[in-house]
């Protein structure tokens, strides 16, 4: 079985966001990490390499950078890695950027392609979907567990009431949510491989039956018209030195001042 | 074919079980505000097996027409037949805005469906209003008026963005269910019925559906409470969550929570507020225990008074709450309770 499992590199936006004196978002300052949903989606398929067998081939499209995330992949068991990167490729929305992927994945032989449900930056969930789309593969999104049997893929696929368990048959493209797993630590060992393991390097001219008209900043359907940090709600008060009783007092008259109760 | 050629604000009408989700109301909601910035009207996109029933409702809530796919393909959600669907009725009627809720459904099909018309999607939108691209005028680029400008949170709600689609129809959006306002349904309205079906032919990517499993819960959706109480991981455990629903009891609220209390198994996913739970307007909240990270707040800042008790005086949730007390929650929670019991009755 092959496997591809599409992975992107973000900025940390979890437990400490940075911002600058000025308020604004402080990029420079905060870790690149490889997405979670997507480090899921790459443990997903590890676990069926460890139970099946599979060759497991990590994808991504970013700057050079980038390559630190496939990095991190090879060190926990991915085979291959492929980074797409390309000036022409910067500025691309979710619709340019998938139609940059799937022209990369073209290239690869595959049985079953991964995705992270969303990535912590954009946060759209499109990119897989889209993918699949463009590859004209069934998809099934929002996967909470993953079984393979018999040229199918039996997934369990999350709702808002409950889930859904589904069956497709191979190839297909499956997005996971990190509730999927508890994605596996680097090895040593592995870390020590993944820096033997060469990544292979895309650009444009790299990309399967992709129209130049579909990618990068001017192959994006949509375009930013204007793009601020959060103005955020002005704090309230704020009692420090109150006790219990006082705290009480506080919220009770604030609840009767405002008619609440 | 011009762009000029595609009219009218069209709308996913999402059911389950044959039973219409808020989400699809919300939405015809905005898409009459749209619809009349732009002299034109709302169609309902009603897909499923057995559903023409619902039309009325849709057109109560402010759909001028509805296009009915009824199908058993369409029976339970599935990605291929709906898209199939939708996009049929795209390259056949030509709207000139799509909006579909931002759901575990909706943000599968909404993709899936952009990518077939090859078209753009906003994702998530929070504001939608018609208005000029670019929003200034720029010498040497022509702006394009009546464009839908969508804006949306991205980088976990630090940054907000306004986002176009001016050389690709339709314009296409997701919206987050809770944040638009459904009007009062106008009893007795019609909407004109339009069936049409555009033929399915099952292949690979109508996945089989070998089991449907609903999570029941006898918990009120958060989103429609009007009192919160909502808890964090300072609250400590999930025996401690008693002393919140005490307080949510006596004060007619709902309990809910953050994510590190759903990721600790403390309480249900359902009751979690924020970027990856619920959005929740409601006219209390109550942040208990909870230090309120960005992706917190993302789910809750627009409730009308948000009272924050916690500990520790540097927690991000003071920054926003309306009145913040630092203390004791174990002390504090259960003397409010008492001291409402006096009030309420």
């Amino acid at each position: 079985m092959k496997i591809i499992v599409c992975i992107k590199q973000v900025p940390d936006t979890k437990g400490g966001v940075k911002f600058n004196p000025d308020g604004t978002l402080d990029r420079g300052a905060m870790l690149a990490i490889m997405n979670p949903d997507d480090k899921a989606g790459l443990e997903a398929a590890l676990r069926l390499k460890d139970e099946y067998g599979a060759e497991v081939t990590v994808v991504t499209m970013g700057l050079p950078k980038a390559e630190e995330a496939l990095r991190e992949a090879l060190a926990m068991g991915a085979d291959k890695a492929v980074l797409v990167t390309d000036r022409v490729l910067g500025g691309a929305d979710t619709w340019a950027t998938s139609t940059t992927v799937a022209g990369a994945i073209r290239n690869l032989e595959y049985d079953l392609i991964i995705t992270g449900r969303q990535a912590i930056d954009g946060d759209t969930a499109q990119v897989g979907p889209q993918i699949s789309e463009h590859l004209d593969l069934p998809v099934i999104s929002y996967a909470k567990d993953i079984k393979v049997e018999d040229g199918h893929v039996i997934v369990q696929r999350q709702y808002d009431d409950g889930y859904h368990v589904v069956k497709a048959k191979m190839p297909c493209l499956i997005t996971a949510l990190s509730e999927l797993n508890e994605p596996r630590y680097m090895t040593p060992g592995g870390i020590f491989d993944a820096y033997d393991t060469e990544v292979t390097v895309w650009g444009r001219k790299d990309l399967k039956d992709v129209d130049d008209s579909n990618i990068g900043l001017a192959g994006s359907p949509t375009k930013i018209a204007k793009a601020s940090d959060k103005v955020r709600k002005g704090a309230g008060e704020v009692k420090m030195d109150l006790d219990a009783d006082g705290a009480v007092s506080y919220i009770m008259g604030k609840l009767k001042e405002k008619h609440v109760i | 074919m011009g762009l000029e050629e595609y009219k009218g604000v069209y709308v996913f009408a999402q059911q389950v079980d044959n039973e219409l989700g808020g989400i699809a109301f919300e939405l015809l909601g905005k898409a009459k505000e749209l619809a009349k910035d732009l002299n034109t009207d709302v169609t309902a996109m009603l897909l499923g097996s057995g559903i023409k029933g619902l039309a009325d409702q849709l057109a109560e809530y402010g759909a001028d027409k509805v296009i009915v796919v009824d199908d058993p393909e369409l029976k339970d959600y599935r990605t291929e037949p709906y898209a199939h669907a939708m996009a049929s009725i795209i390259n056949e009627y030509k709207p000139e805005i799509v909006l579909v809720g931002a759901t575990a459904i909706g943000r599968d099909l909404g993709p899936r469906v952009s990518a077939r018309v090859a078209t753009g999607l906003t994702a998530d939108c929070t504001v939608l209003e018609i208005g000029d691209f670019p929003l200034n005028p720029i010498p040497g680029q022509e702006q394009k008026h009546n464009q839908l400008l969508m804006t949306r949170p991205a980088f976990g709600g630090n940054t907000i963005a306004t986002i176009a689609c001016p050389d690709n129809r339709p314009q296409m959006a997701t919206v987050r269910p809770g944040v638009m306002q459904k009007i009062e349904p106008i009893a007795g309205a019609k909407a004109e019925i339009i069936d049409y079906n555009p033929g399915f032919t099952p292949n690979d990517k109508y996945v089989e559906i070998l089991e449907i499993v609903k999570e029941v819960s006898n918990t009120v959706d958060i989103m429609d409470a009007k009192i919160l109480v909502s808890g964090g991981r300072g609250v400590g455990s999930k025996e401690n969550f008693q002393i919140l629903q005490d307080l949510a009891d006596v004060i007619g609220g709902t309990v809910s929570c953050s994510r590190a209390v759903v990721d600790s198994g403390w309480m249900p996913k359902e009751l979690q507020v924020g970027q990856t739970g619920k959005t929740v307007r409601p006219n209390v909240y109550f942040a208990i225990g909870i230090s309120g990270a960005i992706q917190h707040a993302a789910g809750m800042e627009e409730s009308d008074i948000i009272i924050a008790i916690n500990k520790d005086e540097t927690a991000p949730i003071f920054e926003i709450a309306d009145y913040g007390v630092v203390g004791d929650l174990n002390k504090i929670v259960p003397k409010l309770t008492e001291e409402l019991k006096k009030v309420v009755k």
